[in-house]
């Protein structure tokens, strides 16, 4: 535990020292934030600077091991770590599906030539990831994909189509699922292939979003050609690589939202301005129960999320954490979004111009977007299904 | 403090499992209550007591284990599980930690080694007609006579009123219906004259009594911690009380849910079991989840309660509203899951119903703690 304190200490002065004023305050959460890769544009300068420190000594990817580039920290000196960054208010370096989803998924399933021809590109924030899952006629039955790959000699060949690919059109560098066994059980005939994006025959088109944005793309793969040393795992088994890769989605998008909770704040002084005060409480009884509710909620979530790294820890075999959380997290994000949009009323009715405040127009598009948390990652009756099955041993 | 048990703590639940599952199944509860006696067997407690159970929270001095409310908590929800209506609530969570913590050097050495040993049954008679949950609407009032007072009033819903060896009773020596000041505590002999002792019948059978005090004669030395604080020990010891609880009600929880997942497994309609039919499956995942939420807060709270941590109140009010919920949610899903069988006498389904809401009305139920958090949280 000394070691441990010394290592606050020093963490501490060394971010202080590094990291520049202009970023400090910048509030972020595992969505929104630096998403680094070749395409990256940085209206602040400083962020690129802070990603680049922060690369450096590996802690961008702080519990990843040190000769891929990572920080090579252990559980507990990355929780000090996150817990100094937010005592001096410093947003995270980078974001992304490298540093969440296909980087522990290398870790796990990768050959060392693989780990070190790409982990070291997530570290630096150098390239950007998107993930090909989901196709027009497979989402939540997505063993069902079409998306074919040939081998050709020393290549896979890639005739499809995915859709809902999240920022397609930004990113370097995509993991599939691919069919390489059409005659194979569903599951049985999947590959897991990397692909870079600037591969011939990739396309990528934006599709607009219920909430104005275009965050995703549907994208079309007509012959383009991978290595075959892109296979991750082995051919035909990379529905297990998914599925693993799955989990980590969910956990991210859980802890995503997960550490919303801090804007409860917020949350009270808006309820005090638009509602006006009872004596020193907020007037309208019936919000003030919803608030209560969803602060409850939030409270209890966080700390089974803290059961769950209590009993990791502590050697208990892991338990069915990733599908409940992503479901409790997701719709408690959106309840939260849905909670400030009845506290403003007729304020959050705003889409843009006059008459609306900047907060009041991005809690409008916040409140929409969120309603695509319980589908992304698998919907919540997919996770349903998936916990009556594994935790409670219900038959299909 | 870890969210996890400590391999101590794992043994004592253990053992309170075992114990509970061999001596103390359902029907046991199901023949006390036909059985019209005092709604609990003394020999079960006394069972409990020679397993340390009912010194849990006494210390050492007094004869006790001077363990935590985490400690008891593991025993308490096995005690749960099977709704067993031992005097845990009435005499080690209210009366024997209010003495612990308020009571003079004479009483606590009158009281607390007998409650250590089960001997002792005390009842904490704080509740009144229409003051629902709010511990400072206190109209029985104690005037002064000289050094002594004299108590007259009307107390509800007493648990173990009518099996108590003695009753403390919050009174009003000064101030208005409403006020937290001027509320003191007085712990009295149930066969003082003036004092009447009705028992009434509660849904979930836990003995209960009306307790009537008219113009009961009480000395000086009988006053419990300091005259017109009560509210302040009443408070903080309700706060503990309902820590001990929601464990008890995190067993419920469990156990209904237990036998409501055993029979989607093995009832079968259409040819099928019925847990194969997702409008089912889909809800009992929910039901799951709430109940782990809980677990993880029951934990935190009774650490809490231990740490003397200063957001306790707050955690209390999470706790308490959480597992009234869940616990409804949880037997309500049960009887229906049953279908026809969930709604006879016979089935165990409806005792935990019962059971489910009696606790949800102990200690305030979840909107009075909504509203006690919002408070707290300054809206
Ligand atoms: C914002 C956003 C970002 C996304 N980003 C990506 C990405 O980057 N990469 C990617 O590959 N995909 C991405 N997706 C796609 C996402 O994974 C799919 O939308 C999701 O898996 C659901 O598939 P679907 O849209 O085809 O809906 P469907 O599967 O057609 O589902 C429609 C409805 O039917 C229900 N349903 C389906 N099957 C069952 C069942 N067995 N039991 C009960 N109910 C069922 C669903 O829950 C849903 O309510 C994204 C989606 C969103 C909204």
């Amino acid at each position: 535990m000394a070691d441990l304190e010394t290592f606050r200490a020093e963490t501490h002065q060394w971010l202080d020292a590094n990291a520049p004023a202009s970023i400090r305050g910048v509030g972020n959460t595992l969505l929104d934030g630096n998403w680094g890769g070749r395409k990256a544009r940085y209206p602040n300068p400083d962020m690129k600077v802070w990603l680049d420190v922060m690369a450096e000594r590996g802690w961008t990817a702080p519990e990843w091991p040190t000769q891929y580039g990572g920080g090579g920290l252990s559980k507990d000196e990355t929780k000090v770590l996150q817990q100094e960054m937010n005592t001096l208010r410093l947003p995270a370096p980078l974001i992304g599906f490298g540093l969440t989803m296909i980087g522990p998924t290398l870790l796990q399933y990768g050959t060392e030539e693989q780990k070190h021809e790409h982990l070291p590109g997530i570290i630096k924030g150098e390239i950007r990831w998107c993930q090909g899952y989901s196709e027009p006629g497979s989402g939540s039955d997505l063993a069902s994909l079409k998306t074919r790959a040939i081998l050709e000699g020393d290549h896979y060949v890639i005739n499809g189509q995915k859709v809902w690919t999240s920022f397609a059109n930004l990113a370097d560098w995509m993991f599939m699922l691919v069919r390489t066994d059409p005659e194979a059980k569903k599951q049985e005939g999947i590959t897991f292939l990397l692909v870079d994006m600037e591969s011939p025959g990739v396309e990528t088109r934006p599709i607009k979003l219920i909430s104005g944005a275009s965050p995703f793309c549907e994208t079309f793969l007509t012959d383009v050609h991978t290595p075959a040393k892109n296979v991750i795992f082995e051919v035909n088994k990379g529905w297990t690589v998914a599925k693993s890769l799955l989990n980590h989605e969910r956990n991210m998008i859980a802890s995503a939202f997960g550490t919303t909770a801090g804007k409860g704040r917020t949350m009270r002084d808006w309820a005090k301005e638009h509602l006006g005060l009872d004596g020193d409480r907020v007037a309208d009884s019936a919000i003030r129960d919803r608030m209560a509710q969803y602060e409850m909620d939030s409270r209890a979530f966080r700390l089974t999320t803290e059961r769950a790294r209590d009993a990791a820890k502590a050697g208990r075999p892991p338990g069915p954490e990733s599908s409940m959380f992503k479901i409790y997290g997701t719709e408690l994000n959106q309840r939260r979004l849905e909670l400030l949009v009845s506290i403003a009323g007729p304020h959050a009715l705003g889409w843009e111009g006059p008459g609306f405040e900047d907060v009041e127009l991005t809690l409008t598009r916040d409140w929409l977007r969120s309603r695509g948390n319980t589908i992304e990652g698998g919907t919540s009756e997919i996770q349903l299904n998936i916990i009556a099955k594994r935790v409670l041993g219900l038959p299909d | 403090m870890a969210l996890v048990l400590t391999e101590d703590q794992e043994l004592l639940a253990q053992t309170a499992r075992d114990f509970v599952r061999t001596n103390s199944p359902v029907s046991r509860l199901r023949a006390l209550r036909d059985g019209q006696d005092m709604g609990f067997s003394p020999d079960m407690w006394q069972e409990m007591a020679q397993l340390g159970w009912a010194g849990i929270l006494i210390p050492e001095e007094y004869g006790g284990a001077g363990m935590g409310l985490a400690d008891l908590a593991v025993v308490l929800e096995a005690v749960g599980h099977n709704l067993a209506p031992e005097p845990f609530l009435s005499t080690v969570l209210l009366g024997g930690q209010l003495l612990a913590d308020a009571g003079s050097p004479e009483q606590k050495q009158a009281w607390l080694s007998g409650i250590a040993t089960g001997e002792k049954i005390l009842a904490l008679a704080y509740q009144e007609a229409r003051s629902r949950y709010d511990l400072n609407r206190v109209s029985t009032q104690a005037a002064a006579e000289g050094d002594a007072w004299r108590l007259s009033g009307e107390k509800i819903q007493v648990l173990d009123g009518q099996n108590a060896d003695a009753l403390i009773v919050s009174a009003r020596t000064a101030g208005e219906d409403n006020d937290p000041d001027g509320i003191t505590l007085f712990l009295l002999a149930p066969d003082t004259p003036g004092v009447a002792i009705i028992p009434q019948t509660r849904v979930d059978n836990r003995a209960a009594a009306l307790v009537n005090l008219d113009g009961v004669k009480v000395g000086a030395e009988s006053v419990v911690g300091a005259v017109g604080q009560g509210f302040q020990t009443l408070s903080h010891i309700v706060d503990l009380a309902t820590v001990g609880l929601c464990a008890e009600m995190l067993g419920g929880m469990s156990q209904i849910f237990d036998d409501t997942l055993d029979y989607l497994k093995t009832r079968e309609q259409f040819g099928v079991v019925i847990g194969s039919f997702q409008a089912l499956k889909h809800r009992a995942a929910k039901v799951f989840m709430e109940i782990e939420l809980c677990r993880s807060v029951v934990m935190a709270v009774a650490n809490a309660a231990d740490a003397g941590e200063s957001d306790l109140a707050l955690l209390v009010s999470l706790a308490k509203a959480r597992c009234s919920d869940a616990f409804i949610l949880a037997t309500n899903e049960g009887v229906q899951m049953h279908g026809g069988i969930g709604m006879t006498d016979e089935h165990d389904a409806g005792l935990y119903m019962k059971r489910a809401r009696a606790a949800e009305m102990t200690f305030g139920d979840a909107a009075w703690h909504r509203d006690r958090w919002a408070r707290l949280r300054g809206y």
